[in-house]
């Protein structure tokens, strides 16, 4: 059995779904790094997310426009929460000056010959599809114009067009997009060289709030998720692997758990590997046993009578307090490997006024979506299969898949759906795998559902890790040379771990004569991967911590210590959004200082904090309104977030994620931790993995500097320096330098 | 079995067992994916529907022991020709979600604490809320919402 159709296949099987006819695309249109001729003219579209249309015309691959004037625009990559469903598809309206109510958006299929990399990570979709879009709304803009000159019989350049109109202003004539949408899908695309883009100052659309397109189907519970998707003769399905990570399943009560009610198969599957890595487009599975029901509760009541012999003996045996031990007994000295080094930093650092080296410590970290890892899969006797995916690797899934099941990718039809969070989990594809091998086991489409446990269990963790840093200052307290001693996590003891240690960053190295980056390994088998801004939500902790020490060391103001180590202005690659600006960074450093009142006298036990990064080609500065109390209580009262991450496209969507880092980097940072002992993960469910809640909120302030810059996303870039601007105003109010994460380590509580 | 209403329609659920959670009958059974899970132990407040008013974690509500009881879930809200309450409309307003897996629990939250208290104060609001988790963190605009909801209700009060 196929189906091919996603709106179909998300309508509950129960109450209230409406009837939805199959969709015939006839999209000729392709996208391979140009632009494409070829258009089409859909009869009969008929879509659940619009009324009825007669005609339709596809004016290129991102955009089609009905008879009534209604505006289809395909929104390319994933939605995890981001925004981009929304923010993409405002790029190419604004450029078609279309009026945003006459707008729907639908999911585009997974297709890279048209849609190129659709993926959802690293900020990139804003910078990547910058031009893209812009160009394909103002190529369907273009030939509008054209069809509606003809219809007019005036030359294009007496047209105008705004809110999905076209005037004539001679003669005070008018057309909608639609009245000439069909015409115009007739017409040869013009190179992308020979249509104008708009300027900033000509802008409607971008830079304004808009609420986000499927904000009316979550307030009112629509089946939208991953999870909500349901498919005829759907099975249910729960998969359980070894506590220990690593553990094979050898034999279990298979016999009796098939007699509990509703239960259609239990059997065991071997997986590929002991420990799945991080691999999106790779075959890495777990072993475990695989119970198939009527129903998920089903499924679940079955797992409580579930009896397994799990071998072991190539499990993972690993320790949080045992890695621990190890790098504190090797933070001392100097890395075992030298990753980077200019000039002479022993030398320089014997050499200095001040000097200072503190070692930094953080835990592992769980991503902990709200939506627990739940795939649809539809294995087909014909060898092909259908797979509705909440991922962020949408095309990875698809390899991955091949791989796994032995199928040409082109036996395989995989689904985009909104998922229930990222935060980098869904990048990799562990859980499609499991969907797909039980779908094809038992010869029937399955849903599997991860449990909260399961989820916590056997995530891709933010690794723990250790910073040994040191500097030294010159007598007038100028920063001279910085040595860096990551103490990575690697299961192989050649290479970090997914996401561990460090990467190479342009501050402070590019602008000190002498500095250095050593590294040592320890062996850790616990799967690692990227979350949220990787590494440098580490990093920024400890970089911008320790720059405060120094600041603080040489008596000097911490905004003119931090402007001072920028240095001259300077794009360190020119040209290249993902390196730093630092005209840009001292613009962010001066503006959030200016905002809060930097420098103004503060309440008994209250302080300001500051801190700076630069990920994911955003530049952006926060300061934090903290107060302490005796008993280690913390209090965030404000939060000021100032970014430079060139022009907005969605106001709205870019502030919420700011201050969705703001909170997310609290709750990180005062009381996460995922620990180990003997390879299974103590923390099995928000009882023991605290996020942040409601009543802890602190105040949130966010501006963005104007900027001309090729804009980048802000899914990630403000979460790196909420850490660090709280610790450094909780040093102020108390002494207390904080080197570790979570600070409920250290007595501290929110 | 006694007799469960689900957003005011009588609904059988006698081949269900009566151990299955509420949540469960609800997604499974019902096809009335809005109520969410999320981790099934009633800590993040993903799955909260309304029961006789009151709001109440459906992954811990057996439908074996739940007697004569009217519930709401998110579906419930909007009226029969699709008007939205005051609350779902300024959630829109105030563009709340981002990725929206939470929101119906906190709008399910939001209604029992409004339905009883009509105009809430901060403390209010954080205490009627902290049992719903957004891990994308979108509390500012969530309690930004509900004052606005009830702001709006307030003064169709005092007209």
């Amino acid at each position: 059995m196929v189906f091919n159709d996603p709106l179909q296949a998300i309508n509950p099987a129960g109450m209230g779904s409406a009837e939805v006819s199959r969709r015939e695309f006839i999209r000729l249109a392709g996208l391979g790094g140009s632009l494409v001729v070829a258009l089409s003219v859909i009869p009969g579209r008929v879509s659940a997310l619009a009324p009825k249309n007669d005609r339709s015309a596809a004016l290129n691959t991102y955009v089609e426009i009905a008879s009534d004037g209604q505006i289809t625009i395909l929104a390319p990559n994933p939605e995890v929460g981001q925004g981009v469903k929304t923010s993409l598809p405002m790029i190419v309206a604004e450029e078609l000056d279309a009026n945003w109510n006459d707008v729907v958006i639908e999911n585009a299929p997974i297709d890279a010959e048209r849609f190129g990399r659709q993926f959802a990570g690293g900020s990139t979709a804003i910078p990547m599809r910058w031009d893209e879009l812009r160009t394909m709304g103002a190529i369907a803009r273009h030939v509008l114009l054209q069809a509606a000159g003809q219809q007019l019989n005036v030359p294009i350049e007496q047209l105008s067009t705004q809110y999905s109109i076209i005037t004539h202003a001679p003669s005070g004539r008018s057309v909608s997009y639609g009245d000439v949408a069909q015409q115009a899908a007739k017409l040869a695309l013009p190179k992308p060289e020979n249509v104008p883009l708009k300027t900033p100052d000509q802008y409607r659309l971008l830079g304004k709030r808009i609420t986000g397109f499927d904000n009316h189907a979550i307030v009112t519970g629509q089946p939208l998720f991953g999870i909500d998707t349901v498919v005829p003769d759907m099975l249910y399905a729960t998969y359980v692997k070894c506590p220990q990570i690593g553990g094979k399943a050898v034999s279990a009560n298979l016999e009796e758990l098939k007699k509990r009610p509703g239960v259609r198969h239990a059997f065991i599957m071997d997986g590929t590997v002991d420990i799945a890595y991080f691999n999106p487009g790779g075959v890495d599975m777990y072993s475990g046993v695989a119970i198939v029901a009527d129903s998920t509760w089903q499924a679940l009541d079955a797992r409580q009578y579930l009896k397994v012999e799990w071998d072991t003996s190539k499990a993972s045996t690993d320790s949080w307090s045992a890695l621990v031990e190890q790098a504190n007994a090797i933070a001392d000295a100097a890395g075992a490997v030298e990753v980077e080094h200019k000039g002479n930093v022993v030398k320089a650092l014997n050499s200095s006024s001040t000097r200072r080296r503190s070692q930094y410590t953080y835990g592992y970290i769980s991503h902990a979506q709200m939506e627990p890892q739940n795939c649809v899969a539809a294995w087909n006797s014909n060898g092909t299969i259908e797979v509705w995916a909440p991922t962020q690797t949408p095309q990875s899934a698809v390899a991955s898949l091949a791989q796994v099941l032995g199928i040409e990718e082109n036996k395989i039809t995989l689904h985009q759906i909104r998922a229930g969070g990222g935060f980098g989990r869904r990048l990799d594809n562990d859980y499609v795998r499991e969907a797909a091998l039980i779908s094809r086991e038992v010869n029937a489409p399955v849903k599997l559902q991860w449990t909260r446990e399961d989820d916590m269990s056997y995530d891709c963790f933010r690794p723990g890790g250790f910073y040994a840093l040191e500097a030294g200052l010159d007598s007038k307290g100028k920063l001279l040379a910085w040595d860096n001693h990551s103490i990575a996590v690697s299961a192989d003891g050649k290479k970090p771990n997914s996401s561990a240690g460090h990467w190479k960053t342009d501050f402070p190295g590019q602008m000190l004569k002498h500095f250095r980056h050593t590294q040592t390994l320890l062996i850790s088998k616990t799967p690692t991967g990227p979350l949220r801004a990787p590494v440098s939500n580490t990093y920024a902790f400890a970089e911008q911590s320790f720059l405060h020490e120094l600041s603080d060391a040489v008596g000097r103001d911490h905004v003119e210590f931090l402007v001072d180590a920028l240095g001259e202005p300077k794009w360190i690659d020119k040209g290249n959004i993902r390196s730093l600006n630092t005209t840009r960074a001292i613009e962010v450093i001066r503006a959030v200082a200016k905002r809060a009142g930097w420098g103004k006298k503060m309440p008994q036990d209250r302080a300001l904090g500051l801190a700076f990064y630069f990920s994911h080609a955003g530049h952006i500065a926060e300061i934090a309104d903290v107060s302490v109390d005796t008993s280690k209580k913390v209090t965030v009262h404000k939060m000021w977030v100032v970014a430079d991450i060139g022009p907005i496209v969605n106001l709205s969507g870019a502030e919420n994620q700011c201050e969705g880092s703001v909170i997310d980097g609290i709750g990180v940072m005062m009381s996460q931790s995922i620990t180990m002992t003997n390879g299974r993960i103590d923390q099995q469910n928000f009882h023991q993995y605290p996020l942040l809640r409601v009543n802890k909120r602190p105040e949130i302030d966010v501006h963005f500097v104007k900027s001309d810059y090729t804009p980048t996303g802000i899914g990630e870039p403000a979460l790196p320096p909420v850490a660090p601007a709280i610790c450094n105003a909780i040093y102020t109010i108390n002494g207390e330098r904080i080197r570790e994460m979570p600070l409920s380590n250290l007595g501290y509580s929110i | 079995m006694s007799k469960i209403t689900i957003n005011n329609k009588d609904v059988d659920l006698s081949g269900v067992d009566p151990n299955t959670p509420l949540l469960w009958a609800l997604r499974d059974t019902l096809g009335l994916v809005g109520t969410k899970f999320g981790c099934g132990i009633a800590q993040c407040g993903a799955c909260t529907v309304l029961m006789n008013g009151q709001a109440i974690r459906s992954c811990q509500a057996r439908i074996g022991q739940i007697k004569d009881a009217n519930i709401t879930t998110i579906e419930g809200l909007a009226d029969d020709e699709g008007k939205l309450t005051p609350l779902q409309q300024a959630w829109i307003d105030h563009d709340v979600p981002q990725c929206g897996y939470c929101q119906a629990g906190q709008i399910m939250s939001a209604t029992a604490l409004l339905n009883k208290n009509a105009n809430p104060s901060k403390d209010d609001i954080d205490a009627a809320m902290s049992g719903n988790i957004c891990r994308c963190g979108t509390y500012t605009r969530i309690v930004a919402a509900i004052e606005s909801a009830a702001a709006q209700s307030n003064g169709g009060d005092a007209s």
